[in-house]
């Protein structure tokens, strides 16, 4: 009987993609993080000239991830993506102090845009596999995320180049999406 | 949209009456999450339908469409992302921001399973990219030109294609791949990989040679590369000394290949080959000769066409095939069939006209008026060629010429008529007769005209004048004003030439007094009043001689806005002078030269796409110049612009352009020297043809070497104009302009050297890399003055007494020595070049086994003083002796034409 009702509600959510976007600064890990979502390994990437995107199924959830590329040139672009969007990747190098005030600038002017007024934000800490890396609350106090109103979000720490820390944040994803939402 | 009405019963249907303010709403179907593949291709082909309406999109709303579509590469869906391809190469050139699409084409070119699209995704890539992100994909490319599959490296090739024009040098970097995909297994792989394996190559001479020798063994499958290696070895070949022919076992191999295509191609070549012999054509014109019979109406249309076009300079080569030729002239495609009489007309002997003018008698009524033409420029030829046969030939013409047809078919049938009167003079009764008997039901004003006019020239010269007047006064009496203006000035000339029959016409004239046409009345009076005074009878009626219109009009709007010139009467002797028959030659040229142009042959594509953008900026000068007259307003134009030149005065002379580099240099000058009353002006015509460096400031410095003329060092100076900015190949023009104080006018010799500052620049933007330049200078050639920049070719009237006139006193002769020239033909024409004067009296016809001639000569020294010129000739073992004599008010002139010889 329980089967039966799992799969039920997986065709119902399935009929629905998640629309998610992967934003952040050049050199942040973007482009690694979706693949290593979608397939599971570690690719070689180049800068992102525009957009990559993919669907990723996980935990019966199909995700449409949209990954823009975070060179400056690139940046005005990404309002072009924002419609419907249901939850926002914002991916910070941990390892990189000098640009974290850049990537807060970009973050706030993001967060003030109407069309994503309802979109949670999970804030991924990468690179914390480097030596030096800031922690979790570092870059949570850089970003200023604690004086967010209105706003479901969280921060984690991940490494895509080990894995760390991904799963987890896929799954407050999964959880917010669908239905532990607010 | 009125295209989507003309094919409403065709294929619009679906697409009849779209909008594109409602195909725009449509596209936000495009947001929507999920994505429907069908409707949303349906929506995408709707734009490509606008597009290809030629629909214009603002560059706002193509943008705004182009990020609607990239929003469906989330789709899967093959078809649609084709579709997506499709609309960003459409997009590509209107939108802004196109390479947002970079990393989605680039990820589908390099998907791992074998999908369908990648070669799309190549193809569109390469139309989005500008010449910063080719380094960044330059890899995927290479990887993609020796992919595996024939799509994906063909689609990579042919990009790469496009892309060279931009992005030589990235390209180039690229051959070691090329090369290794023209021994890949797809056909058209190799096609495309020589292809561009040629662009890399074309400039190294001995590289294109050994890409031909390698792959002429056979190891392509494709017969369109081997098309390919055709041209290019008729490119090497071209480029050869003339005689020698390399290449030309290999073409004549090529005619037994097993693809036809190659075939005639290869035959095709060897008929277009410079100089060829009979003996090299044979082969050809057999292979020809069998795809005549061939069943494919292509392959016959395409064998004729060639033979035809090889009909006109070797007819004698062609003969053999006359036989299947006659075949094709009841072949059911009638451009076979005009093409195969045409050729017939060409290549047949006196025996077989007869027969062959029956059978197009016959075939006159089946073809449309444009074959007409060309049918009756086909007899004309054949009668200028067999004179015997101008009255068969004559009848042919005059009774076509009373059937139906256009303006344009009865034109060339008169213009026919009117040449064999030209050539064959004893034609002309005859032919003047059919033509009285045209005028007299004529429809078109325009030819009624010509004809009258014609008329009044050769009608008072034939056995019977009489005979013509009453058709002429038919005119009068039955005729439009426009008409029986022309019949009037007909009328005038017979009365002039013919004394007998002079009050005769008078009597007529009176009574064209009474027209109510002011212009046939005002002509009727004016030649009545000259008609019994000789000396303006001559002047008015006899003349034939007429100004060079172009310099005519030219002088007057000069003359017209130049205030301080209104107090003296405008000056019309320095207009050149030139005769009916030049004025004819040189219609005929330019009549010629249009033809040509409107017959784009398939030797412009042969050298690929890349010659296109270059040979737009010659070919656009190239107009100007058309006739020498042409040109040198063209010039005078051009320098009335520059504030520096403005005040120069009224140009008496400018020279033909003079290469001072040859031509495949990084710079490309070429020199016109003008010459005004008190200066002369050199205009440096230049171009850069480097596309990765920019000039600055570029001078012209001249430097005046030893001479032995005296007169030489009173040259000076004056000033010079720099080009500001020389751009990869859009030509600047500099100029330097030296006084000539009193108006001497010295032979001399001039170095040269270009002066400029460099900087290098973004080939692709033309924009400088930095702001610092350095200096450099590039040597040219030397450039001589000579005495026939300041010579004007001038036509006289009567040779003969002009030359008596001037008499002996003011003679001036030298016997010279030619040594190095081999006939009276080769002498002609270098005094032609070197003296720059008009040759009088037809003496510049020289037969080809002359040993003696005499050649005649005027002109216009600057200053206007007149000269003429007799040169004798005679033809020795040693060379042509010659001996110049020259007769002018100015002794002095005379003397330096004279010497301008040695």
């Amino acid at each position: 009987m329980g089967a039966i009702f799992s799969r039920l509600f997986s065709r119902l959510w399935g009929s629905k993609e998640v629309r998610i976007l992967i934003l952040g600064l050049d050199g942040a890990g973007k482009t690694t993080i979706l693949y290593r979502f979608q397939i599971g390994e570690v690719v070689t990437t180049i800068p992102t000239v525009g957009f990559n995107v993919e669907t990723v199924t996980y935990k019966n959830i199909k995700f449409q991830v949209w990954d823009l590329g975070g060179q400056t040139s690139i940046r005005p672009y990404w309002r072009c993506y924002y419609a419907n969007t249901d939850a926002i990747i914002y991916v910070v190098d941990s390892q990189d102090r000098d640009r974290v005030g850049t990537s807060k600038e970009e973050l706030v002017a993001m967060l003030e845009e109407e069309e994503l007024r309802d979109a949670a934000l999970l804030v991924l800490a990468n690179k914390q596999d480097m030596e030096g890396a800031m922690s979790h609350t570092e870059v949570s106090d850089a970003l200023g995320l604690t004086s967010l109103r209105n706003r479901t979000w969280t921060i984690y720490k991940c490494s895509a180049k080990t894995g760390e820390g991904l799963t987890e944040a896929l799954d407050w994803l999964v959880n917010v999406v669908s239905g532990g939402k607010k | 949209m009125n295209l989507g009405k003309k094919d409403e019963d065709s294929d619009a249907g679906l697409f009849f009456h779209i909008d594109k303010s409602t195909v725009l709403q449509e596209a936000r179907a495009f947001n929507e999450t999920p994505i429907n593949p069908r409707k949303c291709r349906l929506i995408l082909t709707k734009i490509v339908y606008l597009l290809y309406q030629s629909e214009v999109f603002h560059t706002q709303e193509a943008t705004e469409t182009f990020f609607s579509i990239t929003k469906l590469f989330q789709s899967q869906d093959t078809p649609l992302r084709q579709m997506v391809y499709l609309l960003i190469k459409e997009l590509s050139t209107v939108a802004e921001d196109v390479i947002m699409v970079t990393s989605s084409l680039m990820r589908d070119m390099n998907a791992k399973s074998d999908v369908i699209y990648r070669a799309n995704a190549i193809r569109a890539l390469a139309k989005i990219t500008d010449s910063s992100m080719l380094q960044a994909i330059e890899r995927f490319i290479k990887q993609a030109i020796v992919d595996k599959n024939p799509s994906v490296s063909s689609a990579a090739l042919v990009s790469s294609l496009h892309l060279f024009g931009a992005n030589k040098d990235v390209v180039r970097r690229w051959a070691n791949e090329v090369q290794e995909s023209i021994n890949s297994k797809g056909p058209i792989t190799q096609y495309h990989a020589l292809g561009l394996m040629y662009q890399i190559r074309q400039h190294d001479r001995m590289a294109v040679i050994k890409l031909v020798q390698n792959y002429s063994r056979g190891s392509l499958r494709s017969p369109l590369a081997y098309c390919m290696l055709i041209r290019y070895a008729c490119k090497i070949m071209e480029d050869e000394e003339p005689g020698s022919r390399s290449l030309y076992d290999l073409l004549e191999g090529w005619l037994r290949h097993k693809h036809d295509m190659v075939v005639y191609e290869a035959a095709r070549a060897i008929c277009d080959l410079r100089d060829v012999t009979s003996k090299e054509l044979f082969p050809a014109v057999s292979a020809l000769q069998l795809m005549l019979v061939n069943h494919k109406p292509t392959l016959r249309f395409a064998a004729i066409r060639t033979l035809s076009k090889l009909a006109m300079t070797h007819p004698a080569a062609v003969f053999p095939c006359n036989l299947d030729m006659e075949n094709l002239i009841t072949d059911p495609n009638r451009s076979i069939a005009t093409f195969a009489i045409t050729t017939l007309l060409k290549t047949g002997n006196e025996a077989s006209v007869d027969r062959l003018m029956k059978q197009i008698t016959g075939f006159m009524n089946e073809i449309s008026d444009e074959f007409k033409i060309i049918v009756i420029d086909a007899i004309r030829s054949l009668c200028l060629k067999f004179p015997a046969k101008q009255s068969l030939m004559l009848n042919f013409l005059s009774n076509v010429l009373r059937d139906e047809g256009g303006y344009e078919y009865k034109r060339a049938i008169v213009d026919a008529i009117l040449d064999i009167i030209y050539h064959i003079p004893e034609s002309k009764e005859f032919a003047l007769s059919h033509l009285c008997e045209f005028i007299e039901d004529c429809e078109f004003n325009k030819l009624a005209v010509r004809i009258l006019h014609l008329l009044g020239r050769e009608g008072p010269k034939t056995s019977k004048p009489s005979k013509y007047i009453r058709y002429i006064y038919n005119r009068v009496i039955l005729e439009n004003a426009t008409v029986r203006a022309a019949a009037v000035s007909a009328l005038a000339r017979f009365a002039v030439h013919l004394p007998e029959l002079r009050d005769r016409v008078k009597v007529l004239l009176t009574r064209c007094l009474d027209d109510n046409e002011d212009e046939v009345r005002d002509r009727a009076v004016m030649y009545l009043r000259i008609i019994d005074d000789e000396d303006l009878c001559k002047r008015y009626i006899a003349d034939e001689t007429t100004y060079s219109w172009p310099s005519l009009e030219r002088k007057l709007v000069e003359y017209v806005n130049d205030e301080a010139a209104h107090s003296s009467a405008f000056d019309i002797s320095t207009t050149p002078v030139i005769t009916a028959a030049q004025e004819r030659a040189e219609r005929a040229r330019v009549a010629t030269a249009a033809a040509e142009l409107a017959v784009p042959t398939l030797r412009s594509t042969q050298g690929g796409p890349t010659p296109s953008a270059p040979s737009s900026t010659p070919a656009a000068r190239g107009a100007v110049p058309s006739a020498a007259g042409d040109a040198q307003a063209g010039y005078a134009a051009a320098m009335e612009k520059i504030p520096e030149l403005a005040g120069l005065g009224s140009l008496f002379k400018s020279s033909k352009p003079v290469e001072l580099t040859e031509s495949e240099t990084e710079y490309v000058v070429s020199c016109v020297k003008h010459v005004f009353s008190e200066h002369l002006v050199f205009q440096f015509d230049c171009r850069n043809t480097l596309n990765d460096s920019l000039l600055e400031n570029v001078n012209v410095v001249m430097k005046l070497e030893t001479s032995e003329d005296d007169d030489a060092t009173a040259l000076v100076q004056d000033k010079a104009i720099p080009i500001q900015r020389l751009i990869y190949d859009i030509p600047g023009t500099a100029y330097v302009v030296y006084s000539r104080p009193g108006g001497v006018c010295p032979t001399a010799t001039f170095s040269n050297a270009l002066r400029f500052i460099v900087k290098d620049c973004d080939p692709s933007t033309g924009e400088p890399d930095s702001e610092e330049g350095y200096e450099d200078e590039y040597l040219l050639e030397d450039l001589d003055l000579v005495t026939a920049d300041y010579m004007l070719p001038s036509y006289i009237v009567d040779f003969k007494r002009t030359w008596e006139e001037l008499g002996e006193a003011t003679e001036v002769t030298e016997t010279y020595a030619l040594t190095n020239v081999a006939s009276i033909k080769a002498a002609v024409q270098n005094l032609l070049q070197l003296l720059g004067m008009h040759p009088c009296d037809g003496s510049d016809m020289v037969k080809d086994k002359a040993t003696t001639h005499t050649l005649l000569l005027s002109g216009v020294y600057v200053g206007g003083t007149k000269v003429v010129c007799r040169c004798r000739m005679v033809l020795g073992d040693d060379g042509v002796t010659l001996e110049v004599t020259a007769r002018s008010p100015d002794q002095d002139v005379g003397r330096r034409v004279v010497d301008a010889v040695c």
